[in-house]
């Protein structure tokens, strides 16, 4: 996963005590809580949504209530998601680069 | 109710659920329709199953309303036809577009009652897209609904009612918070005490905030004036000129940002209601009289979609719109009520009207934001590229779109929108009511093609053929 | 207030007003343009985008070949090129028996100098193979392009000012009379404007502003819709659109697609269009028929305008047939933005030379 991950942008602070979910992005194993969304997963764990499409640097999310749709990520299937508004789910494979149409 | 009576609610936060309340009181059964899986908007949002937190600890002083609210709302549900994770995309004709977990579906009304809230308002500033930058508002949920802190050492910038409660919820969490950083000055806010004090006990509550923070060690300082956000690839510090002209520079990994609340209004001007300028929040709002009716027949407006007045005033909006409709109806209602609710607003409009004087949203800072900061941040348009709009001189914010591409993004200028409008009044020198607002378009939020496409009348003629 | 005085006065500013307004004032001669609302507002503004010759009617295909010298050149003449890229134009077959009739026209567009190849379905899978079976075949255009309409006429409309025309905004022309051997022009304000000649480029208006000369023909106001999508890699080069009108496509190089089809609604009064949501549904569904990749993605935006129309869907260019030293320009029928800049020059030579040296009789009011 790209981005600087020495540790992860969201801290969890409360409600640790949760049925634990498996999701992937980039390849890799994302380990989340039940009632987490996309987002909070994603920035658990590192720093990125996807790569800003019209510039340098990358998306991470920005109004967490579905209003600046800045945190679209895209499904290694293809087609996408908004990260803030969609919970966590076993098997969802992500991909913070955008897939070829 | 057939067709032909139909109430649909738009947003079951506290101002749709005073409404619904009041009208399932009536023996009415509306459609209340929401984004969310849950009801109680933003402000009273309620947590994910499997979260065990008290309302205390996640509402703090607004608990026992955040509790009535959502008591209100589980004791009402059967009666409502309620949708959660449905959000409405355009309304035609007198028709709703939703998109809900079974697809596109179409929902036709003779009365609407728009409850639709609000989002942050943010001033964008040099470095505002780097990772760990969120908004006050997110920066709450994130904490509130998700038990996580946006950032190990956070910097909260901004101005208006959430900006000392968030840093206090912060830091009673055990978050570390690096700063408070307010743009307001106290010498505006003096001045507006009087009003302030109409706000009941806000004013008291926003004072106990800050002296908490003080006793515990948090920088707090007003008069701030940003400079900009700074990392390399993510936020690694703040760099911002105190009231005494200081540059200063602080460290952190995340900052909040907000400036108040703006309405989301794309909604009400899809279904027809005409929009004027406010002067006061500075933004243009959907036209509506003091009883909650919109400019079009069968629309009704209630809560921070309407024009942002906080929760309180969103419960009352929301009964008093839902009572005023129920009156144009023909049914009796309870005009002592009415008379109650009208003047518990227009205590709250003087409260109001004395915070955006005392924390105003700081538009020279965003009239004059260095040429090379973006502001739209969906499609990378810097404050340059509007203010010179590709030399063709725009004159109104839709031409600066469509020059510049700013608002042509995933959010519609949802977010970028007011900085945008100052920026180009400001080039201009004029007004900044002159520079027009954005015209909202559908769908109001990204709509997937095949799930639309299924939705599409089906005409045998054309199956499988183009 | 004096009237304005001036020597060619232009009643529109769409592609065709501000195209015309630059070519009169670069000939050094005065004018003035008076628009609704701003320059490129109305269909201008708002089309597809598509800068194309394939399967276009023979009459317009010498104005088209001009029109297409000056696209080639925009940056020098208006200073933005205004995104145009000579990208192609894929016009979809949808059985043999489009294939036949579109053959039949390139062959008699190939007389014009306008090269179309005809591509088999095989072919055109193997080298788009985003295409579903539903694409029967193509005819091709490698001169074919698209640009971006937003700038269009602002930027005509900015060149003009530059070359010395008076481009006036928010100025509805609502009447146009003869003063001796003048015209009389007169705005909603109350703006006066004395002209010895009158260019009539009122688009979807432009038969309500005939009528004044008392000339009638039928012009249907037509509001072709259009949507956007979110920005996705760049997966489609040419411009295509389906024969029947009612799916086209596509893609800017920052990758938001841009498809319409089918039509919105209007208030002509007002000057918007505005798009149908059912229709939009519709237009969806089709285009996920010929482009299945197009099923992920999210479209974030739609909208329409309003057009001119005529009965044989060819444009109203030349003299008037009543009144000497006026120009009619307008009537596009949904298929001007190719067009617009080769009008400019092309009404420019009519009303100060008497005559153009592109050939424009077809389009002659008098056939109505």
């Amino acid at each position: 996963m790209s981005g600087n991950t020495e540790h992860g942008q969201f801290v969890r602070v409360s409600e640790k005590e949760r049925t634990e979910v498996t999701m992937h992005v980039d390849g890799q194993a994302v380990t989340a809580m039940a009632g987490d969304t996309v987002l909070t997963a994603l920035m658990l764990a590192g720093t990125q949504v996807r790569k800003f499409e019209f510039g340098e640097g990358a998306r991470a999310g920005f109004c967490l209530m579905g209003a600046c749709q800045d945190c679209w990520i895209t499904l290694e299937e293809g087609g996408s998601l908004r990260a803030c508004t969609t919970y966590v789910r076993d098997g969802l494979r992500l991909t913070t680069s955008s897939v070829p149409i | 109710m057939s067709i032909d009576d139909t109430i649909l609610i738009i947003g079951a936060g506290p101002a749709g659920t005073r409404a619904a309340e009041t009208l399932i009181s009536q023996g009415l059964r509306p459609i209340l329709v929401d984004e969310a899986p849950a009801s109680g908007g933003q402000v009273y949002r309620r947590q994910p199953p499997g979260f065990i937190r008290s309302a205390k600890l996640r509402y703090g002083f607004e608990a026992r309303k955040a509790e009535a609210l959502h008591a209100c709302f589980d004791n009402i549900r059967e009666r409502l036809d309620y949708r959660p994770e449905t959000s409405v995309w355009s309304i035609e004709n007198r028709t709703a577009f939703t998109l809900g977990l079974n697809g596109v579906d179409r929902i036709p009304y003779k009365s609407l009652l728009l409850c639709t809230g609000g989002v942050d308002r943010i001033l964008p500033i040099p470095g505002w897209t780097l990772p760990g930058v969120y908004t006050m508002g997110g920066a709450q949920i994130a904490l509130k609904a998700q038990g996580c802190t946006i950032g190990r050492r956070v910097v909260f910038l901004g101005s208006g009612p959430l900006l000392y409660l968030v840093a206090y919820q912060y830091a009673h969490a055990g978050g570390s918070v690096g700063a408070v950083l307010d743009t307001a000055r106290l010498r505006d806010a003096l001045p507006a005490i009087p009003g302030l004090l109409a706000g009941g006990l806000t004013l008291a509550k926003g004072l106990w905030y800050q002296n908490w923070l003080r006793l515990n060690g948090v920088t707090l300082r007003r008069g701030v004036q940003p400079i900009r956000v700074e990392g390399d690839g993510r936020v690694s510090g703040l760099r911002y000129r105190t009231a005494g002209g200081r540059e200063n520079q602080i460290a952190c990994d995340a900052v909040g940002l907000g400036w108040g609340v703006k309405p989301e209004c794309q909604l009400a001007e899809l279904a027809g209601c005409e929009m004027e300028f406010n002067a006061m929040a500075r933004q243009w709002l959907p036209s509506g009289d003091v009883d909650g009716r919109a400019s079009i027949d069968g629309v009704y407006l209630a809560g921070d979609g309407a024009g942002v007045m906080g929760a309180d005033a969103a419960e009352y909006r929301g009964e008093l719109a839902a009572l005023t409709l129920l009156a144009d109806r023909g049914v009796s209602i309870d005009t002592a009520r009415q008379d109650t609710l009208k003047s518990r607003l227009r205590r709250l409009m003087r409260f109001r009207i004395a915070l955006e004087r005392a924390l105003p949203y700081p538009q020279g800072f965003a009239a004059t934001l260095p040429d090379d900061t973006i502001v739209c941040r969906c499609e990378g348009i810097t404050a340059g590229d509007i203010r010179y709009g590709q030399a063709l001189e725009p004159q109104e914010i839709n031409r600066a779109k469509a020059f510049t591409r700013m608002g042509m993004g995933r959010c519609q200028g949802r977010m970028c929108g007011i900085a945008a409008t100052e920026i180009l009044a400001h080039r201009k020198g004029v007004p900044l009511a002159e520079v027009g607002r954005l015209r909202g378009q559908a769908p109001i939020k990204p709509l997937n093609i095949f799930i639309a496409g299924e939705a599409a009348d089906d005409d045998p003629d054309r199956a499988a053929s183009i | 207030m004096k009237p304005i005085e001036t020597e060619v006065a232009i009643i529109g500013g769409g592609i065709a007003g501000c195209s015309t307004a630059l070519h009169v004032a670069l000939r050094g001669v005065p004018v003035v343009l008076l628009e609704k609302r701003q320059p490129g507002a109305a269909a201008s503004g708002v089309n597809f985008g598509g800068v194309r010759r394939n399967g276009r009617a023979l009459e317009e295909l010498a104005l088209a070949a001009r029109s297409i010298d000056i696209w080639h050149n925009l940056s020098e003449l208006v200073g933005n090129d205004c995104e145009y890229a000579m990208t192609g134009h894929l016009k979809v077959a949808r059985n043999e028996e489009d294939m036949e009739a579109m053959a039949a026209h390139a062959e008699a567009q190939a007389a014009y100098g306008c090269e179309v190849e005809m591509i088999s379905r095989n072919a055109l899978l193997a080298r788009y193979p985003w295409f579903s079976d539903l694409a029967y075949g193509a005819a091709w255009c490698p001169t074919d392009g698209q640009a971006n309409p937003r700038l269009l006429g602002p930027s005509f409309a900015h060149a003009a000012r530059r070359a010395g025309a008076t481009i006036l905004e928010n100025e509805p022309v609502v009447s146009l009379e003869k003063d001796s051997d003048r015209f009389l022009l007169r705005s909603e304000n109350g703006l006066e404007i004395r002209a010895s000649q009158v260019v009539n480029a009122a688009g979807a208006w432009g038969a309500r502003v005939a009528s004044w000369l008392g000339e009638k023909l039928e012009l249907w106001p037509m509001m072709p819709q259009m949507v956007v999508t979110e920005p996705v890699p760049y997966f489609i080069e040419p411009a295509l659109g389906v024969v029947g009108g009612d799916v086209y496509v596509r893609q800017i190089p920052r990758g938001n697609l841009i498809f319409g089809g089918r039509s919105g609604t209007a208030n002509l009064d007002e000057g918007f269009g505005h798009a149908i949501t059912e229709e939009i549904l519709c237009t969806l569904q089709r285009s996920a028929l010929v482009i299945p990749r197009m099923a992920d993605v999210n479209i974030i935006r739609m909208w329409s305008g309003v057009e001119g129309c005529t009965p044989d869907h060819l444009p109203v260019l030349g003299s008037s047939a009543t009144t000497p030293g006026v120009t009619h320009a307008f009537g596009f029928s949904g298929h001007g933005f190719c067009l617009g800049p080769g009008v400019g020059a092309v009404v420019s030579e009519l009303v100060l030379d008497g005559a153009s040296k592109t050939p424009t009789e077809a389009f002659s009011i008098s056939r109505f």
